[in-house]
């Protein structure tokens, strides 16, 4: 019971710690934000802010989604469809009967 | 997938709906350069269809679709697309990935427009071809499948 009660208090805290830095973060599109700006603090251009612009220049295509997932982050895509295939690999070797056995 | 096998309604209902979920699916995927979408969410799709119709009018009439067989080699061919598209760029003098040496008779833009194409249909199959797998692999556990 008092350890029940420990770990309640524990998360409620840790839960009130998280609200709390949770008001540090910038607004969502906030333009003054350091994160959205052309430039990160440290003075070399932000990631984001390229990935934005140039999409129609690059890649002849107006859905930027489609231009990151696939062009500027294609091995990030290729990852995730090999651990699909993977997957599926793993579930035919686990599921499906050998013909060994009677 | 067993006690509804000899209902007509929704066997017909099934096999009517199958097709244009299929063609939506590949709107999906090849409108996905203009609109929210993509080959993950089409490949769910058209793997919905085959399962649909599995479903509906039970799994081994569901076969002449599209037989269990193949589910597993088409994963595997969507993977190699993926990969065949990045090892041609490699060919062709770029680095992995960079689809603006594909050999195609184009701008360089455009030749990337349509590498992320490639790709993007490699997802597609590879998630449609795994996703149909996994359910006639769990199906394959059932004593009454």
């Amino acid at each position: 019971m008092r350890g029940r009660v420990l770990s309640l208090a524990a998360l409620a805290g840790f839960a009130g710690l998280l609200i709390y830095a949770s008001f540090g973060l910038p607004n969502r599109g906030d333009a003054s934000a350091a994160l959205n700006g052309p430039l990160s603090p440290a003075g070399t251009p932000n990631a984001a802010t390229h990935y934005i612009r140039n999409p129609e220049r690059d890649a002849k295509t107006p859905n930027m989604v489609t231009v990151i997932l696939a062009d500027y982050r294609g091995y990030d895509t290729m990852g995730e469809e090999t651990v699909i295939l993977t997957a599926g690999l793993i579930c035919f070797l686990i599921l499906r009967r050998t013909r060994s056995r009677p | 997938m067993t006690r509804n096998e000899n209902d007509v309604i929704i066997s017909l209902m099934s096999r009517v709906v199958s097709p244009f979920i299929m063609l939506f699916a590949l709107y999906v995927i090849f409108h996905g350069h203009y609109s929210p979408g993509g080959g993950f969410q089409g490949g769910t799709m058209l793997a919905a269809a085959v399962i649909l119709v599995r479903l509906a009018v039970g799994n081994d009439l569901a076969q002449k679709q599209f037989p269990r067989a193949w589910a597993t080699p088409l994963g595997s061919v969507g993977v190699l697309i993926y990969w065949g598209t990045g090892f041609t760029a490699l060919v062709f003098g770029g680095n992995f990935l960079d689809y603006k040496f594909l050999p195609l008779a184009m701008e360089a833009a455009w030749r990337r427009h349509f590498g992320i194409l490639s790709i993007e249909v490699g997802v597609g199959l590879a998630v449609m071809g795994i996703l149909t797998a996994i359910y006639d692999d769990l199906l394959e556990g059932d004593p009454r499948g």
